[in-house]
């Protein structure tokens, strides 16, 4: 295992919460209810603290001078290694909290594993980071229950988002090399390990929620790779790096 | 006879409304801090989870679904304070403490 790796992992684990965090906070201010406008911004501040000791410890690794602040503002798009699934556009309500529980169940499969890593400092910040998680999936499913089995629009948008996102899920449980060299070192489970206990937890809720899973399952991928990103992901990056690049090294 | 069906729930298109208490540390008791809005009360401790206790203020939490609580009418306030009012006697303030019991 080389460092080269780990910093790339550690990207990955990162770049997830940091785009997702941020996307999420799109919301502030224009929830549909103020306790569901709490409740995003609450998810976005957790997924924005996680980030920061992702990417601190991934600076660290590095080695090059850099801090979290400087790979969360001034990478550009070809530098992320988040998956494709969570650049997305919010789009509506339901969208976004299908995606939301999409991931929280990964995430929460993730951390799980990723609190017994041989790596003491991945254990540390993955055992805080599930108990946030642990709360992110209970809200997030309940909330696609209730919208799925609840009126025939909301039950319609959310058949919508779910048919939208389900080929960017796949992603989740790709793996490469720096993949393989976690795994060999104990120090991340192989993703696709995780897809037993996600595809449990992912069916039964939307059972539950009276929607049906698409058949197909094509993925969409790249993001974690690098490989690729989607067009949304630039967009998002000019309005949550702005102040950086227009005042370079400001500070509070 | 027949029993009368149970009323259906009015739709206002709004959530229920939630009255929230919550104990700040164990030993205290429940204290009101406000209320929301939620579909249901599994949600609406949830909702006062994000809403009322971001600052780490509570150990527990209940919601009481606001048209549950049944409060005594301002109106009333004559009648049921005011005789009390005048009746001191009700106070333990007529015996002398014993020096070696100390502060009550």
């Amino acid at each position: 295992m080389d460092n080269a790796s780990l910093f790339q992992c550690l990207l990955r684990f990162g770049d997830n919460t940091l785009v997702l965090g941020h996307r999420i906070s799109e919301w502030c201010g224009k929830a549909p209810a103020l306790e569901e406008d709490i409740a995003l911004a609450n998810t976005a501040l957790d997924l924005i603290g996680q980030t920061q000791m992702w990417l601190g410890y991934a600076a660290e690794v590095e080695g090059a001078d850099r801090s979290a602040d400087d790979l969360a503002m001034l990478r550009d798009v070809w530098d992320f290694r988040n998956i494709l699934m969570v650049e997305r556009p919010n789009i509506d309500f339901g969208h976004t909290i299908m995606r939301q529980f999409l991931f929280d169940a990964y995430h929460h499969a993730q951390l799980t594993a990723l609190s017994r890593s041989s790596d003491p400092r991945i254990a540390e910040i993955a055992a805080k980071s599930v108990k946030e998680a642990t709360y992110h999936l209970d809200r997030s499913a309940e909330t696609v229950i209730a919208l799925g089995d609840g009126t025939d629009v909301s039950h319609a948008k959310m058949q919508n988002a779910l048919d939208l996102l389900w080929p960017y899920a796949g992603e989740m449980f790709e793996s490469d090399d720096v993949d393989a060299q976690m795994a060999a070192s104990g120090i991340a489970p192989d993703p696709a390990t995780l897809r037993d206990a996600w595809d449990l937890r992912v069916r039964d809720t939307l059972s539950l929620a009276t929607l049906n899973i698409p058949e197909d399952n094509f993925a969409h991928k790249g993001g974690r790779t690098g490989a690729r990103h989607t067009e949304h992901l630039g967009h998002m990056l000019t309005q949550m790096q702005w102040l950086q690049r227009a005042y370079p090294g400001a500070v509070w | 006879m027949n029993t009368p069906e149970k009323a259906a729930p009015k739709r206002t298109g709004e959530w229920p409304l939630f009255e929230v208490f919550i104990r700040g540390q164990h030993g205290l008791s429940h204290r009101h801090v406000g209320s929301l809005h939620a579909p249901d009360a599994e949600m609406a401790i949830k909702n006062a989870r994000d809403v009322y206790t971001r600052r780490n203020e509570g150990v527990s939490i209940w919601v009481v679904e606001a048209e549950a609580i049944h409060a005594s009418a301002p109106g009333e306030k004559e009648a049921l304070y005011d005789p009390s009012n005048d009746k001191v006697y009700r106070h333990p303030t007529f015996f002398d403490v014993p020096e070696e019991v100390g502060h009550m």
